[in-house]
């Protein structure tokens, strides 16, 4: 058993931290917080050269081969800095389901260009039941000479405005079994009938309604097989859910130590507020959320990365690491008082954060759920 | 970075799964004393198991050969701390402390007479240490203590009460901590000794916990008399050696595996109970406050991972014991209310009684866990030295 790091991911991570901290400052999540967009494609173009969009993809699709827990690394260093932009839907959603499930030709149409940071990528999975169950699939695709025909309403879509392509989930078959008829298709974010609208949200995150108003695919574009498109969504989730633990273990690590920098300086009564026991322990308790987080999202994400059965560890870790994170940044909130309170402060960027990445993928509940049936209740 | 055991790891807890699983006396099973639950009889019973997990070299593993330990690697270490307590083996909680602080102490601090003297002794299972650490006014303010030391000629003589001597009615030992210079600055003037519990002047007066068993103890020093080769250490530092050796390894593993079977034991019962004519395992509620207590568990299991594996890379951890502890700690408390809101009115009857359900155990351990974030140095203790160690926030 080993639960540290290697040499090579010490070093990814503290070039991740370096680069996110020179490139990517507060001003500029802000402005990127506030824009359309949502990303700088200079700050894109920059993480595109440092190979991050293809780090977990194999040498033969312009990645540089290495593993899923390596891109947890990365992105748990994209959450203590806060990086706003596609990198988690074109990458984790887009990029891994392409190389898990989609054919050579899809795999050496995208990858390259997702390495290069030439395509943003979106999944368009949620409808607006918002749950993350194979029954809420609706939208429907209907073949029609050799082509799919998309018609319904996907909701909460990440990135979905900046996107190329998007993974539409659309059900192609209706049986009793709401998991069987699910098909995973590629669209091109410029079809016809396709129109996005973006939602205004607590983490002013892009999430998009999109709307197939009867558009049209190839068949060529389904992602796996007809009908059966179930298992690879069931894959994504799970993939997703570890890695926004890896995001969020980042972000609670920074709203801990912004917090205990402060209660260091911040002096009331002629003492440093981080000398009152009050203080002390919250922040004894935030240091044991975020440990404790760290290493329930690391076996989790070290049981996918060498494909093992993660079903279990990935709930265990969504389940602990969204009520976490959340205590956290409400914690910190406590610590940094009035000035928090404004917008001039950072440490709401992690509060936002904290709650958008509870939710996503299955909150605690939801995941807790999953331990259960795991447990065989 | 790698979450797996390697074959000869997973063979060698196969091995003391299989063993414990012949040698736990039946008896002992019947008994099922929980933590804090001892009796003459059970004490006896534990007393003559541990010499058999002696024999095997099981009961101070990390101990040098010379001593009779096995040089045992951290992993293993964890992997049979993580048996033991799984599988509800006969022991006592001061063997827990005889054998991971008192022993490392003299490993650390002792002379070559007390090593010879004790260390085998405690390897072999047949001697046990109670801790006189506390007095009635030196609990969480530990250094505050009282009890005098005073060198006379070739003794010291003792004078002063501790207070929860945890077996030690029944322990051979004491690892007493008295003042030997009442004049110097408080944490300067502290010694470490041994003190053979026969010796005239002790009185020792029960102390009857929660559970309304016999296991804390009032001890009364009046003149004894010890000799002075029984000081461990430096006179006047033996408040840094107690430090020391509170930061020793002491991985809070056992009690999550404990913790571990109880959840199991709660998921057989709502498998097997209907309620409202539907299985209880059905119940949303009940589902989701089950899972809640195997991601806690899971979480705490972790936490104490990390701490043998910080050993095994050559780290010494502080805070991060305290942090493992601390949340174990509330771990087994939530587990036992979890567990007391499952089970409803048949969480409340004890032992006795014909309805009573797993033998009781979330009723005792709603009571016993109480101990768990007190005793040891209490969770708010250990929160602050998460805060100040591990995080450098300031004291003052």
């Amino acid at each position: 058993m080993d639960l540290g790091l290697s040499e090579e991911q010490e070093m990814l991570k503290k070039s991740a931290r370096d680069f996110l901290q020179r490139e990517c400052p507060k001003k500029l999540v802000r402005q990127l917080d506030e824009s359309d967009e949502g990303y700088s494609s200079e700050l894109w173009r920059k993480m595109a050269e440092l190979g991050w969009m293809g780090l977990a993809f194999p040498e033969e699709y312009g990645g540089s081969g290495r593993n899923f827990l390596d891109l947890a690394i990365l992105l748990e260093e994209m959450g203590y800095n806060i990086v706003p932009g596609p990198f988690f839907s074109t990458v984790v959603l887009g990029g891994l389901t392409i190389l898990t499930a989609g054919n050579e030709e899809q795999k050496m149409r995208f990858l390259p260009k997702i390495a290069r940071g030439e395509m943003i990528l979106s999944l368009a999975l949620t409808e607006p039941t918002a749950s993350y169950d194979a029954a809420s699939v609706n939208t429907k695709a209907i073949a029609r000479n050799g082509e799919y025909v998309i018609k319904g309403t996907k909701l909460f879509v990440l990135n979905a405005n900046v996107a190329d392509y998007i993974l539409c989930v659309a059900r192609t078959r209706k049986t009793k079994d709401p998991e069987d008829g699910i098909t995973v298709f590629l669209v091109d974010a410029r079809s016809p009938g396709l129109k996005c609208t973006l939602l205004k949200t607590l983490a002013r995150d892009k999430q998009c309604e999109v709307v197939f108003d009867d558009v049209t695919v190839l068949e060529k574009s389904i992602v796996g097989k007809r009908d059966e498109g179930w298992p690879i969504v069931k894959a994504i989730l799970q993939k997703a859910a570890v890695a926004k633990c890896a995001e969020m273990v980042g972000g609670a690590q920074a709203a801990l130590d912004r917090a205990v920098n402060y209660a260091k300086e911040r002096v009331q009564f002629g003492r440093p507020i981080g000398s009152f026991q009050a203080i002390q322990h919250y922040c004894a308790n935030m240091a044991m959320d975020v440990g404790g987080s760290r290493f329930v999202t690391y076996k989790a994400a070290w049981r996918v990365s060498e494909d093992l059965p993660a079903a279990l560890d990935a709930a265990i870790a969504k389940a602990w690491v969204s009520e976490a994170y959340g205590r956290v940044a409400l914690s910190a909130h406590q610590i940094f008082g009035a000035i928090g309170f404004t917008m001039d402060h950072d440490i709401h960027l992690y509060y936002r954060q904290a709650k958008a990445a509870e939710i996503i993928f299955g909150g605690a509940d939801f995941h807790r759920a999953i331990v259960a049936r795991e447990l065989g209740l | 970075m790698d979450f797996k055991f390697t074959e000869d790891e997973e063979a060698f807890r196969r091995k003391v799964h299989q063993w414990l699983k012949h040698e736990i006396p039946q008896r002992w099973t019947e008994l099922d004393p929980g933590i804090w639950e001892e009796t003459e009889e059970s004490w006896a019973l534990a007393r003559e198991f541990q010499r058999k997990l002696g024999q095997k070299g099981w009961i101070a593993p990390a101990y040098p050969k010379e001593y009779g330990g096995l040089e045992l690697s951290h992993m293993k270490r964890l992997i049979l701390s993580e048996e033991l307590a799984y599988n509800r083996t006969p022991m006592s909680i001061e063997e827990e402390i005889t054998v991971n602080w008192v022993g490392p102490s003299i490993m650390l601090f002792g002379t070559e007479k007390q090593k010879k003297e004790y260390l085998t002794r405690i390897a072999r299972g047949d001697v046990i240490f109670c801790l006189g650490y506390s007095e009635p006014n030196a609990g969480s303010d530990l250094a505050s203590l009282q009890t005098r030391a005073v060198e006379v000629g070739d003794e010291y003589v003792i004078n002063g009460q501790k207070t929860w001597c945890s077996y030690g009615h029944l322990a051979d030992y004491c690892w007493l901590a008295a003042r030997t210079d009442p004049d110097a600055p408080r944490h300067e003037g502290i010694s470490i000794f041994i003190v053979d519990m026969k010796t005239p002047g002790i009185t020792v007066r029960p102390l009857i916990n929660i559970l309304n068993r016999h296991s804390f103890n009032e001890v009364f020093f009046d003149d004894v008399h010890i000799p002075r080769e029984n000081l461990v250490g430096q006179k006047n530092k033996g408040w840094y050696q107690l430090v020391i050796a509170l930061d020793l390894e002491r991985s809070s593993i056992g009690y999550a595996a404990g913790n571990q079977r109880i959840i199991e034991e709660l998921i057989k019962y709502v498998k097997e109970t209907t309620r409202n004519g539907e299985p209880l395992a059905n119940d949303c509620l009940t589902r989701n406050e089950l899972a809640q207590l195997v991601v806690e568990n899971e979480v705490a299991r972790m936490m104490a991972y990390r701490i043998a594996w910080m050993f095994s890379k050559g780290l010494h951890p502080s805070y991060e014991s305290s942090m493992s502890m601390v949340f174990v700690s509330e771990v087994m408390r939530r587990t036992a209310n979890a567990g007391m809101r499952i089970l409803g009115h048949y969480g409340e009857l004890d032992r006795d009684s014909k309805w009573s359900v797993m033998n009781s155990r979330i009723m005792r351990m709603c009571l016993s866990s109480l101990s768990i974030g007190v005793g040891g140095g209490s969770n708010e203790i250990q929160r602050n030295i998460i805060a100040i160690r591990g995080l450098g926030l300031p004291r003052r």
